[in-house]
């Protein structure tokens, strides 16, 4: 029972990542973070259920609070962004480099 | 004879201190009072020196009044420097030889006070000046007084100091300031064989006080014996002014003429034959050091004859007859026990007649407008009487006229001389024989002769204030060896383990005989080149003479340092300046450019786009997971 709940978080990690590293919009790589976060607490969950312990879903909820903190931040960020570039690409928001 | 060893002062010997400490504090009252003390600066600077005269006097009748075996007092003050096995104690030592130094330190000291007062009337800087002269007198005393070579070493450093300052007192001159700078260049030189004298001692007797140096030197290897004689003679040439480290006794001429009078009878020069004495049991323990000693004296003593010879500045030469002097007394503490006192009763007429002449000199050049040469004086015997009667004096007893303080001193030392050795005896008596060319031709060019004044000068007599000291002086000149001849023989031999011979007034053997023929005719000689009737040029004539030519020069003694110290010094420095830069600095760049290199490729990852960021991250995280993987499975 407990490798579905595994193999669906496998799955879901590997589309949050792919998608983070294919798509431009902003809103979306963003949106894939969350899905790779929220794999992980699946994971979490699973483990904690198949050890009979509550570890793991103690963790869980410490990753949901910093998930929502972050999108706070992180889509005041994304909205500053547009509107004074008038674009939500993160390949245009490249000035921080070498 | 063995040395006395010190007993502990008491009573009124606890505050010898006061000796060092009253021109010391005047000194600091004087340079930082500002010029608020400019209207009595000089006063109090005046005051200072008289006052340790006057101590100086009280300790010398308490230390007449005992008995031989308790005339060498130490004084503790205090610790100084406490750690392990070291344990250096800064304390005073009166005995026979300090208080002789003492007196005449402040004695002569003083007269040059009250001189100066009338000869800097007219100087801007006339309190700073007695701050000076009191630093000097200060140091001096210190150097002398210190029951250990760490506190002599302390007073022999002030020394070194003040005579700069003093010697670049008209700071505003290139010259005076080039000089200054030289004498304390020089004077380091000798600087480094007595701090490493006072280092080996401290290694070799965990002490630098006199009583355990001499006791302990009897046990240690002649080799030690013979290095620490030689390097303390080092420092001996360094201040006295003895070959090879002569050279800036001539330059010194720079400062005011009151401080070559300070420096060459009272202070300075006379710390090395000081030295000398003071460390005798180091030197009978070393024949070669004290080999080495003598023939520095001897060098010297025709060194600065000759140079005294060739020149037609007055202090200058007087400044050769001090260095020839000094030669003497160096000559006479190197033949051993039988000189040592000789050599201090050289010292002590050397510091009347000196000084009488440097202070003579000066009424001169006042009143010839501050004119050094020579050549510009002539007949200035009936425009300065008192000059020149005091003058005289200074004059019969430097060349050794029977009965003047000179004749008895040095007629010892040119004896002792020949007993030592017939080679040291003979250039002893050649350079008194010049010695006496050399004065008298001095004394025809600037009171005999004609007038050859340059125009707007009109010679006048000094001010009291400055004929008095002249006529102290000069009466020391005269009587100064008759009254010491048959008492400082006595005095000294017990401080110094000396076995010298106290000889009678009037004491006739074959070499008094010999030198007083050769003293007249060197005499004589002069009289025929430079006579009363004789024409002297009043420009220097241009020779081509190598022995004149020589002479003008110092004998090269500039030269010399020059081609052996100062170029070789200089291209040293050069390479190792370039090799600062070709390798030291090469290796510190080269690293910087490398790196430099390496981290400007190594930023072009941080390229601003956040996909490529995740691309990496993902992929460090594959290799951790992969390698986390693979230790598992291994």
């Amino acid at each position: 029972m407990t490798d579905h709940y595994i193999v669906l978080s496998a799955i879901l990690f590997a589309i949050g990542t792919i998608g983070f590293m294919t798509r431009r919009n902003a809103i979306v790589a963003f949106m894939c973070v969350e899905l790779m976060l929220n794999a992980s607490n699946l994971a979490l969950v699973a483990f904690s259920h198949k050890n009979g312990a509550l570890d793991g879903q103690i963790a869980a909820f410490f990753v949901m609070v910093v998930a929502a903190a972050e999108v706070v931040v992180g889509l005041a960020i994304i909205v500053t962004i547009f509107r004074t570039r008038r674009s939500a690409s993160i390949d245009d928001a490249n000035l921080l480099k070498f | 004879m063995e040395t006395v060893t010190p007993v502990l002062g008491t009573g009124f010997f606890t505050l010898a201190w006061l000796l060092v400490a009253v021109p010391a504090a005047s000194a600091a009252v004087l340079l930082l009072v500002g010029r608020a003390g400019d209207r009595w600066g000089h006063f109090l600077g005046t005051l200072a020196p008289i006052a340790s005269f006057a101590i100086g006097l009280c300790y010398f009748v308490q230390l007449l009044g005992r008995d031989e075996a308790s005339r060498s007092v130490s004084v503790p003050l205090y610790d100084w420097i406490s750690s392990g096995s070291w344990n250096i104690r800064v304390g005073l030592q009166l005995d026979q030889l300090s208080i002789v130094f003492v007196l005449l330190i402040t004695g002569v000291g003083s007269l040059i006070h009250v001189y100066s007062i009338g000869y800097m009337a007219h100087d801007p800087r006339r309190r700073r000046f007695f701050g000076f002269l009191n630093l000097f007198v200060a140091a001096m005393l210190l150097l002398v007084l210190a029951d250990n070579y760490l506190v002599l070493f302390v007073g022999w450093e002030g020394v070194g100091l003040a005579s700069y300052l003093l010697i670049g007192f008209w700071q505003e001159r290139p010259s005076a300031a080039t000089a200054a700078k030289k004498a304390f260049v020089v004077n380091r030189v000798g600087d480094l064989g007595m701090s490493l004298a006072i280092m080996l001692m401290l290694a070799a007797f965990s002490s630098s006080s006199f009583t355990d140096v001499n006791e302990g030197i009897a046990g240690v290897s002649p080799t030690l014996a013979t290095t620490l004689g030689l390097l303390l003679l080092l420092g001996a040439c360094g201040k006295s002014a003895q070959v090879p480290l002569q050279s800036w006794l001539l330059d010194a001429m720079e400062g005011p003429t009151p401080v070559s009078a300070l420096i060459h009878a009272a202070t300075m020069v006379t710390a090395g034959v000081y030295l000398v004495v003071r460390s005798h049991a180091i030197f009978t323990a070393a024949p070669a050091a004290s080999v080495a000693v003598v023939v520095v004296g001897t060098v010297t003593l025709l060194f600065g004859a000759y140079i005294g010879c060739s020149k037609d500045d007055i202090k200058k030469v007087l400044a050769g007859s001090t260095m020839s002097q000094i030669g003497y007394m160096m000559l006479a503490a190197g033949i051993g026990p039988v000189g040592y006192a000789f050599a201090i009763f050289h010292l002590v007429t050397h510091g009347f007649f000196k000084a009488n002449m440097f202070l003579g000199a000066g009424s001169v050049m006042h009143a010839m407008d501050d004119d050094v040469d020579m050549r510009h004086y002539g007949a200035l015997a009936r425009a300065l009487p008192i000059t020149f009667v005091t003058f005289a004096a200074g004059y019969l007893a430097i060349i050794g006229f029977p009965f003047f303080a000179g004749f008895y001193s040095k007629d010892h030392i040119i004896e002792a001389a020949f007993h030592a050795s017939p080679v040291a005896g003979v250039c002893a008596l050649v350079g008194a024989g010049v010695t006496a060319f050399y004065m008298t031709r001095l004394m025809l060019m600037t009171f005999a002769g004609r007038k050859r004044w340059r125009e707007g000068v009109h010679p006048h007599e000094s001010p009291l204030v400055m004929t008095i000291p002249l006529i102290i002086l000069g009466a020391a000149s005269v009587v100064g060896g008759l009254l010491l001849n048959g008492w400082i023989t006595e005095w000294l031999n017990p401080a110094v383990a000396g076995e010298a011979e106290t000889e009678g007034l009037v004491h006739v053997t074959l070499v008094g005989i010999v030198t007083m023929v050769v003293v007249l005719a060197g005499v004589g000689v002069s009289f025929l080149f430079f006579g009363p009737q004789k024409t002297v040029a009043d420009v220097q004539p241009a020779t081509r003479s190598p022995f004149v030519r020589a002479g003008r020069r110092d004998l090269y003694g500039d030269a010399f340092n020059e081609a052996v110290f100062m170029r070789p010094g200089l291209r040293m420095t050069n390479d190792l300046l370039r090799f600062d830069g070709a390798v030291v600095d090469g290796v510190a760049n080269g690293t910087g450019t490398v790196i430099h290199g390496f981290s400007s490729r190594l930023r072009r990852v941080q390229n601003g786009f956040v996909r490529s960021y995740a691309l990496t991250m993902t992929a460090g995280a594959a290799v951790v997971g992969a390698i986390i993987l693979l230790g598992r499975l291994g």
